[in-house]
């Protein structure tokens, strides 16, 4: 449905086939909604958790193509029990949360590898899902974008007061009886859950980049938490346009330039914020 | 019956033989304590470095589950107590989150979640309150800058308005003054006299630094693993023993009486 809307609408170039609106739409949703995990992750020092788990979600693909059921619903399966095994790690003190996702990182990818060779033939179409192929992305795959979406909006509208109080103080938050511990597992599962959306807009290599550069770029320039949500929704949706927009003027891989403009924000942002503290100075 | 009621205040925390160690340490920390704290009354708990304050907050507050012993926070164990709002705590630390943009007004309104609930967005009444507690650390002018951009005793005094945005009814603070200018001090001390007097709320302060709220004191407890005096400042300072963060005739004192 979501595609033949798009389909009627008369955008400008380079927005007006079908294809690139379809890739508009998914883009802008993991673009708003990526950071919105993201600015939690940051601050609780588990920025790569997303990269973890991109590695976990590659596992799910691959289990996916070889048991034949579609690699999304696998990988969201290994994505979110991954997701809960670290925090559980980390929870529990068994291990710190560099080796809880140094575990995750290696056998993930190992277990992936191992999958996509028995999976023969089907390997090839791993190459969406490690590399992200935004241009092909079908209606369906805008509907499940568009669900996940809301999923994350409502959550963090509902929890992120929690999440705000258990990072800043998660002792205080505790004592308060505030569910600190079922924050940080919905946390870890709403980031298990973006990552498998993001994998087609941007593949899972890439994945937390939309969580965290958007972040760090906002955290430059913001003066509270609510500006520094914002701000980050912000700069997540602009890389996603200049990101499409540069794939489609140059013919390029439009994963790789939707992260490279959100680095270039960040990097332009630290040089203009270096600028005006040397003038104040 | 009234009469009664109006003489004979509510228990709001207590401890019956409380014991704990760490680990297969055979010295406990916090050895058979047994103390009561009721509305209204403004107590500190003093004692030298490593004498088990900070452990015996993190009992009563349900933080640490006891080797032996009993602790009732209104009148429930602390750790399955569910009318949390009633307690306001401000734990020991200096920094806050050091590079998260985040406000005054931010931070003391996730003290006001266990009241207003945390799924809920705050209302009026809610707005009012945090309003309040920031105007009672004297940090209003402040409410919408950065916290980070806050000297060390106002960022304390955020924490202070953090825990007084759920308009408790026993407020704990750990270490609250440590390393404050005298400014914050003064603002601290007559912010919690507010409480007790206007508020009826009872509060426990644990410090070094009892200098500035010495005559405002209804009991100190002094402890060393266990309690070893539980009564007016003027009995310790009868004993020759001040309040304030220098003397070291506290540590001397109990040495004496060991």
């Amino acid at each position: 449905m979501s595609g033949i809307v798009l389909a009627a609408l008369d955008l400008p170039w380079p927005f007006e086939r079908e294809y690139m609106q379809l890739a508009l739409a998914a883009g802008l949703v993991v673009g708003a909604s990526a950071p919105l995990i993201g600015v939690f992750l940051v601050q609780q020092r588990m920025a790569l958790l997303g990269d973890g788990i991109g590695h976990l979600a590659f596992a799910g693909v691959a289990a996916g193509l070889l048991l034949e059921v579609w690699p999304v619903w696998s990988a969201l399966v290994v994505a979110a029990l991954g997701a809960l095994v670290i925090q559980l790690l980390r929870r529990r003190g068994t291990t710190t949360s560099d080796l809880a996702l140094a575990l995750i990182f290696y056998g993930g990818i190992a277990l992936g590898i191992v999958l996509v060779s028995r999976a023969g033939a089907g390997s090839v179409n791993v190459l969406p899902y490690l590399f992200g192929s935004i241009l092909t992305v079908e209606p369906g795959d805008v509907r499940l974008v568009v669900a996940v979406g809301i999923v994350i909006v409502v959550s963090i509208t509902l929890l992120g007061r929690v999440l705000l109080a258990s990072v800043l103080d998660e002792e205080a938050a505790r004592v308060a009886g505030l569910p600190v511990d079922l924050a940080s597992c919905m946390l870890a599962v709403l980031t298990a859950v973006t990552v498998v959306a993001a994998m087609r807009v941007v593949g899972v290599l890439l994945v937390a980049a939309l969580m965290v550069l958007p972040v760090a770029s906002s955290r430059l320039l913001a003066r509270s938490f609510r500006s520094t949500v914002t701000i980050a929704v912000g700069v997540g949706i602009t890389s996603v346009v200049v990101g499409l927009v540069a794939a489609r003027e140059w013919s390029l891989a439009p994963g790789g330039t939707i992260v490279l403009a959100a680095t270039a924000v960040f990097a332009i942002t630290a040089i203009a914020r270096g600028r005006a503290r040397r003038v104040a100075v | 019956m009234f009469y009664a009621r109006a003489i004979v205040k509510d228990t709001l925390l207590e401890a019956h033989h409380l014991s704990f160690a760490y680990g297969a340490e055979p010295t406990p920390v916090v050895d058979d304590v047994s103390l009561v704290l009721r509305q209204g009354e403004f107590v500190a708990l003093a004692g030298p470095n490593g004498s088990g304050k900070s452990t015996l907050l993190r009992l009563l507050l349900g933080l640490l589950a006891p080797a032996s012993g009993e602790a009732r926070l209104f009148g429930a164990d602390p750790r399955s107590l569910r009318e949390r709002a009633r307690l306001g705590y401000v734990p020991q630390r200096h920094v806050l989150a050091p590079d998260l943009p985040v406000t005054v007004e931010e931070v003391v309104a996730t003290g006001r979640l266990a009241r207003c609930g945390w799924w809920r967005r705050p209302r009026a009444a809610d707005r009012v309150a945090i309003d309040h507690a920031i105007e009672s650390v004297g940090l209003t002018p402040e409410t919408r800058r950065p916290v980070l951009e806050l000297s060390g005793g106002q960022q304390q005094r955020v924490l202070i308005a953090r825990a007084l945005a759920s308009e408790p009814e026993l407020l704990v603070l750990d270490e609250p003054v440590a390393g404050v200018d005298a400014e914050s001090q003064r603002l601290f001390r007559d912010s919690l006299v507010h409480l007790v007097e206007e508020h009826g709320a009872a509060v426990l302060l644990v410090s070094h630094e009892l200098g500035a709220v010495a005559a405002d004191l209804d009991r100190v407890l002094v402890m060393k693993r266990s309690i070893k005096f539980d009564g007016p400042p003027s009995g310790l300072e009868a004993a020759g023993v001040s309040l304030g963060v220098h003397a070291d005739d506290l540590p001397l004192w109990l040495e004496a009486i060991e």
